[in-house]
């Protein structure tokens, strides 16, 4: 059972992140972002990291995904087409990402890696008592670090994205 | 872990994911797909350390609360790579990568 709905959720990202990278008109692209987004919080809920998951659904599927369509229609006319890229630039760039991508599954398969017998579901309150430890391997610091970048992202895209008054 | 899913299987996954990402990235012309498809390989990114920690160090949590430093970082990158495209859109009245040659003035 879990191994179908694995496979399903993985045939459902690669459809979707193909049809998203590849698709002309921009608006579909986004949505097919957002479907592939939704089904990698499904493969989260599966490694029993509900947390994550929801974190994925929130952030992604809620943020990121409505920032890009406000962007998208703020700067395009809904029904635009993209423009076709150069077919010698696709190949070049097929070519690129395959040999990448033989690389990497080569180096994957030739490894053999331990796993671990069992595994156990992640709990969310030890992660709360990991990210807030100031002791070993704790995360304190990068936690920190964290909310001072969101802070400071916050105040860049006020500043950025007001910008100068268009002159004339 | 998932039951009868193998390491092998998902990292498979994660990596066509990524170099999916990657084509977008080089045969896109307009910035907020090129955007999109820097999401699709920071998730590929995501999933990997999620995978990595919870079939090889059960034990341990690095990997599960990076995926969530990664999350965060995805968002404010997409927020300020916005505000920029906006910004940039009313400079020169356009998204293209070809047309963004000087960002300033």
């Amino acid at each position: 059972m879990e191994t179908i709905l694995f496979y399903i959720l993985s045939a459902l990202i690669l459809i979707f992140a193909i049809a998203s990278v590849s698709s002309r008109k921009i608006l579909r692209a986004v949505i097919y972002l957002l479907f592939v987004l939704v089904a990698i919080s499904g493969i989260y809920f599966m490694i029993d990291y509900s947390l994550l998951a929801a974190i994925q659904l929130a952030v992604y599927g809620g943020g990121v995904i409505v920032l890009i369509i406000f962007s998208v229609l703020l700067v395009h006319h809904v029904e635009l087409e993209l423009e076709v890229t150069a077919l010698r630039k696709k190949i070049i760039a097929g070519i690129i990402s395959l040999a990448g991508l033989g690389i990497t599954l080569w180096a994957i398969y030739t490894f053999p890696f331990q796993t671990a017998g069992t595994g156990k579901a992640i709990e969310v309150a030890d992660i709360g008592r990991k990210l807030l430890s100031y002791g070993e391997g704790g995360f304190i610091l990068p936690f920190e670090v964290m909310s001072v970048l969101l802070l400071a992202v916050m105040v860049g895209a006020i500043v950025i994205a007001k910008g100068k008054k268009l002159k004339e | 872990m998932i039951e009868g899913i193998s390491i092998y299987e998902i990292l498979t996954l994660s990596s066509v994911l990524f170099f999916i990402g990657v084509y977008g990235f080089f045969t896109r012309e307009n910035l907020i797909t090129v955007l999109m498809s820097i999401e699709l390989i920071l998730n590929a990114a995501a999933v990997n350390f999620v995978i990595v920690n919870t079939y090889l160090y059960p034990d341990f949590l690095q990997g599960v609360i990076f995926s969530i430093f990664i999350v965060a970082m995805a968002a404010a990158e997409t927020a300020l790579a916005i505000a920029i495209i906006i910004n940039l859109y009313k400079l020169v009245v356009s998204v293209e990568v070809k047309d963004t040659q000087e960002m300033k003035y």
